[in-house]
């Protein structure tokens, strides 16, 4: 048998297994670090923030989160046929939705305590291959960042 | 210290002069090693370590020089900080930062 066609074939079940495993697995830690930092609110808008009565601002700072991830080779050979034919990107879907929500997660930790985030901005962009035949995009980065506020209680609540 | 943020104000604090536009940024191409073991990572899929952190070491510098103009203008905060990224060759990275200096005082 051609040995091409070997090498192609290992490469697909070693991506198909191992890239699956890994997505099964980021998705189920994405699920239970989302539920863990549920009480941190991000919000998108920048005004419009009302402080509880009788409360101070104390400090703000910008915090970010990023993170890399690559599509396997499985992945991104499903994809490949899919342009041939255009449609839904599967494929791909997973793999942002993987990024970003990672990144928004990592940038809830570095304000870890923070009383709300406000102005949330999630950038997208691919790395580019340094490879040639390196087509469609091999991994993509997402940022997350936005303005930690601390709130200070003026008249602490006595129970 | 210069404080930042990215939305258009600085909680508690309030805006007494603008010295408009600071930027930074900076060129960072990746290395062999690391290129080589995402290579190995483009096979199985995940999260590529090496590049992480080097895209974000690369932010904090493009942040940092964004922070020293704003400091020769005499500000004490940049406002409105955004971040951008493009790649200009292959197996390189821009990224680049641009905010409002400002000077705040409490309120």
């Amino acid at each position: 048998m051609n040995l091409d066609f070997i090498i192609f074939i290992s490469l697909m079940v070693l991506g198909y297994t191992a890239g699956s495993l890994a997505e099964r697995g980021h998705f189920k830690s994405l699920i239970r670090r989302e539920d863990a930092t549920m009480k941190q609110p991000v919000v998108t808008f920048e005004d419009g923030y009302e402080l509880p009565a009788g409360a101070k601002f104390r400090k703000s700072t910008l915090v970010s989160g990023s993170v890399v991830i690559s599509i396997d080779y499985f992945k991104r050979f499903l994809a490949s046929l899919r342009f041939l034919v255009g449609g839904r990107v599967g494929a791909y879907e997973s793999l942002l939705d993987r990024a970003r929500r990672e990144a928004i997660l990592r940038m809830k930790y570095q304000a870890g305590g923070a009383d709300i985030i406000l102005g949330m901005r999630v950038e997208t962009s691919t790395i580019g291959g340094r490879r040639k035949n390196n087509k469609g995009l091999g991994s993509v980065e997402a940022v997350a960042y936005g303005t930690a506020v601390w709130v200070d209680e003026i008249s602490p609540q006595i129970t | 210290m210069i404080e930042l943020t990215s939305i258009q104000y600085l909680p508690g604090k309030r805006i007494v002069e603008h010295y408009g536009l600071v930027q930074g940024s900076t060129i960072r191409a990746k290395h062999l090693g690391r290129d080589l073991m995402a290579s190995l990572k483009n096979l199985v899929g995940g999260e590529l370590k090496g590049y992480t952190e080097l895209l974000s070491e690369a932010r904090a510098e493009a942040t940092s020089r964004m922070v020293k103009q704003a400091e020769r203008f005499g500000a004490n905060a940049v406002i409105n900080v955004r971040y951008a990224t493009s790649s200009v060759a292959q197996g390189a990275a821009e990224l680049f930062a641009y905010g409002t200096a400002v000077k705040v005082e409490p309120e």
